[in-house]
């Protein structure tokens, strides 16, 4: 396929299409409303059906409907439309109806700014909506890797009969790069979900799907049923990139587009002499806990660099289990921290340990 | 190499940040385009960040760069720090009337890109006008790389447009020979 | 009157407007302003700002004011009043805001007959999120989310919010104004105070539509903006007052 240069956004919808998704429900709000838009404009070309709901209450149980009949379903939003859609994806989670969500994070908390940031990693990761549930989370860095985790996100959450979730922020959203789509799926061999889907019981006992059982010892058998998926899913998708971590003394944590941005950093570090290396999340949820303890034996010092008051930051302390420092650099509200801010700051964080 | 591109918004800044990483991408390089987004736009200027490399792009966000172009003050007081030494840095003459502060170590181009582009027959090319310098003087990518950039980002009834576009780009590439 | 115009009312803080040119949004602030002097409640009265363009009119006012997440105004409104009934509370939203998010917000504080004023700017599109369709896009009509034109099929109807309202006993005041001529501003100012009067004499809930221009998102400069409203609007939602239990002011 030919490469081209298309926004975070609208790539990320047109890989959705590709990967066979037809429906599209949605909300405006910046900065994403370029995939809403997107969608309007391109499903009806395939036959596809594009809906502005009248909030993000509307939007999930929409998607909680099409995703009952098993059909492929899709939204996206930005952070105070996903904290809207909360009670319905924990709704999901429990009743295991697969879709995708994309989560183009802006400044918060509250109604924030429009600028980037990572301040739902949080409500991505731990929870979010109430109840013992989890998302997979998948968090892209680049315009390409958009469309490859997108298609991915509708794999797994048909293997695993789960909501996804794509956790972008506005940079990636707004930022143009060359993509390469893969070809379209063929619909007809998308998964078959005719064992469990609402789609009328002619010849067979009726589905029923629910999130909801009265007596505790079936709720908790379901409740079981959810933690043993995900244990497999934390076996099986791990994900994550290194980046010259081999030799690295000082190994910096960072996910999305601010991985891109240390690995700048990495960059000028090394020209230095500096032994910098990166290890970067692709999921954040199944975090890659292991592959990272495994660095700790090597490595020096960890420097989290996020656009948030340190919530991933939990996670590496929790891998590293306070066998290494590990130092923070944070900026928040939608500024994005700059390579040669965050450099000054690494190199002030090892010279005050040497 | 990073490139800043900056101006009103309404001068196409954009545009030509769009159209270089467009011709990058087309001579196989690694691209990234970056917008400014949001109250700064708001406030009047507007501005793209490039980047055009060999290796993948690793940070989409700059804080220096080899090349900044300028099409007002505003933009000109703005990002003339952010230029590294050896930097090129564009003027737009036409609406600059002073000297930048920085002015050591660097190579500064100043080009009447509206009075050119205002000659061709249209004001709207000005800054196709300043992305002929910009690759005349930086030889980032060829000038058909540029012009099929165009041939692929205006069409419709924007395709129109393309030959005086070219024009504007020959253009741009002819004043920074002569300089 | 001319003179009285052009004086500065001190329920605004004198704050430039941010709105685009030609936009109806700062008309109908100034209106706002001169009936709270009018009435002499400024000290009084909270403003509850929406998320749309006027989110920033908690800036423009000269009075405690706050932001309600989208939609929710008039249930932030309702807890303002609960808790202080001496207070004078209204909302100002769009109609993405008030139309389609807080739909169920504003038919119930109108149904609880809450003594609250709500004044709706209908411009038929999202302004501030950059031009998507409205729940109160007219048919046809392209945004960039209807960009082959709101097909009734797909998108639904426009959305008549005073003919629902009018069914709601709560209501006390309900006028539909717009205010592209000076003899519709001064209408449209007389329905203001109205809406502010239901609450002041503590007979129930007040609302005004203001059919606006959106000349940005429409795409056309603020003239022609003026005369599509005129011409397309109008005939869609008819102006009127549907519902007057405040009488003669006095
Ligand atoms: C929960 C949530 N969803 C979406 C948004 C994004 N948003 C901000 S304003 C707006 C609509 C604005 O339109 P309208 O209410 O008609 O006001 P106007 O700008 O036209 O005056 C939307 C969808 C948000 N802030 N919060
Ligand atoms: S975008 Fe539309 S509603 Fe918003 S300020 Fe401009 S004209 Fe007014
Ligand atoms: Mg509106």
């Amino acid at each position: 396929m030919e490469k081209v240069m298309v926004k975070g956004t609208e790539a990320i919808g047109e890989a959705a299409i590709r990967a066979g998704c037809r429906h599209f429900f949605g909300y405006p709000i910046t900065p994403q409303s370029e995939l809403p838009e997107y969608m309007s404009k391109r499903l009806p070309e395939v036959d596809g059906v594009f809906l502005q709901t009248e909030s993000e209450v509307a939007t999930v149980n929409m998607l909680y409907g099409a995703a009952c009949t098993g059909t492929r379903v899709m939204t996206s939003t930005s952070s105070p439309g996903f904290s809207l859609m909360m009670e319905g994806v924990s709704y999901m989670a429990c009743a295991q109806l697969p879709a995708v969500f994309v989560n183009v994070v802006r400044g918060g908390p509250g109604l924030g700014d429009i600028q980037p940031a990572q301040g739902d990693y949080w409500q991505a990761t731990k929870g979010g909506g109430h109840g013992d549930y989890k998302l997979i989370v998948l968090a892209p860095a680049t315009v390409q890797e958009a469309v490859d985790l997108t298609v991915l996100a509708f794999d797994l959450a048909d293997k695993y009969r789960t909501p996804t979730l794509i956790l972008a922020d506005g940079l990636l959203g707004q930022m143009m790069e060359p993509v390469e789509f893969p070809e379209f799926r063929d619909l007809s061999t998308l998964p078959d979900h005719s064992s469990w889907a609402m789609t009328g019981a002619k010849g067979r006992k009726p589905h029923i799907i629910t999130s909801f059982d009265i007596d505790p010892y079936i709720l908790e058998k379901m409740n079981l049923e959810l933690v043993k998926k995900y244990r497999e899913i934390e076996k099986n998708e791990v994900r994550w990139e290194e980046f010259k971590t081999e030799d690295a003394d000082i190994v910096i944590t960072a996910f999305g587009t601010v991985a891109r941005i240390a690995k700048s950093v990495v960059e000028m570090a090394r020209k230095d002499g500096l032994k910098v290396g990166l290890f970067r999340p692709i999921t954040v949820w199944p975090f890659p806990y292991e592959p990272l303890k495994k660095l700790a034996e090597k490595v020096d010092l960890f420097f989290d660099v996020e656009m948030n008051m340190g919530q991933m930051l939990e996670d590496v302390k929790l891998a590293i289990g306070g066998e290494k420092p590990v130092a923070f650099y944070s900026r928040m509200g939608g500024v994005v921290p700059t390579p040669n801010e965050i450099y000054e700051a690494l190199k002030k964080e090892f010279g005050r340990r040497e | 190499m990073r490139f800043i591109f900056a101006g009103f918004g309404g001068q196409g800044v954009m545009l030509m940040g769009q159209i270089l990483a467009y011709a990058g991408m087309i001579e196989g390089k690694n691209v990234t385009w970056m917008p400014s987004y949001g109250p700064e736009m708001r406030g009047g200027t507007a501005n793209c960040t490039v980047v055009v490399s060999d290796e993948p792009v690793a940070s989409p966000v700059v804080d220096k760069a080899e090349t900044v172009v300028a099409m007002n003050i505003p933009s000109m007081i703005k990002f003339q720090n952010f230029l590294v030494e050896n930097g090129y840095f564009f003027l737009n003459k036409s609406v600059i009337d002073r000297e930048p502060d920085k002015k050591e170590d660097i190579k500064i181009y100043k080009i009447e890109c509206n009075e050119i582009a205002d000659k061709l027959g249209n004001l709207k090319v000005a800054n196709m006008v300043m992305l002929g310098a910009v690759i005349g003087a930086t030889k980032i990518v060829s000038k058909e790389s540029v012009f099929k950039a165009l041939e692929k980002k205006l069409t419709g009834k924007k395709a129109e447009l393309i030959e005086l576009n070219k024009k504007a780009i020959e253009e741009g590439m002819k004043k920074v020979s002569e300089q | 009157m001319k003179k009285l115009l052009y004086k500065m009312p001190e329920s605004l803080s004198g704050k430039e407007f941010t709105y685009c040119p030609g936009c109806h949004h700062g008309i109908v602030h100034r209106l706002i302003a001169e009936v709270i002097d009018e009435l002499g409640i400024r000290e009084k009265t909270l403003v509850v700002a929406p998320i749309g363009c006027s989110v920033f009119a908690y800036q423009f006012f000269n009075m405690d004011g706050t932001i309600a997440a989208h939609g929710r105004a008039p249930a932030v409104a309702t807890g303002m009043k609960r808790a202080r009934p001496d207070l004078y509370v209204f909302t100002y939203q769009g109609d993405g805001d008030l139309a389609a998010i807080g739909t169920a917000e504003i038919m119930h504080a109108a149904n609880r007959g809450e003594k609250v004023t709500t004044i709706f700017i209908n411009n038929a599109i999202y302004g501030m999120t950059g031009g998507q369709m409205a729940p109160t896009t007219l048919l046809g009509m392209k945004t960039t989310t209807t960009p082959y034109g709101r097909d009734a099929q797909k998108d639904g109807y426009p959305m008549h919010m005073c003919e629902f309202l009018k069914e709601a006993k709560g209501v006390a005041y309900l006028a539909r104004t717009k205010v592209t001529t000076p003899q519709d501003v001064e209408k449209t100012k007389k329905a203001i105070k109205k809406a502010f009067l239901a609450q002041v004499k503590g007979i129930g809930f007040g609302l005004v539509e203001v059919l606006s221009t959106c000349p940005t998102n429409w795409g056309m400069d603020p003239i022609s903006a003026m005369k599509w409203l005129e011409e397309n609007m109008i005939p869609e939602y008819p102006l009127g007052v549907f519902i007057d239990k405040v009488g003669d002011e006095k």
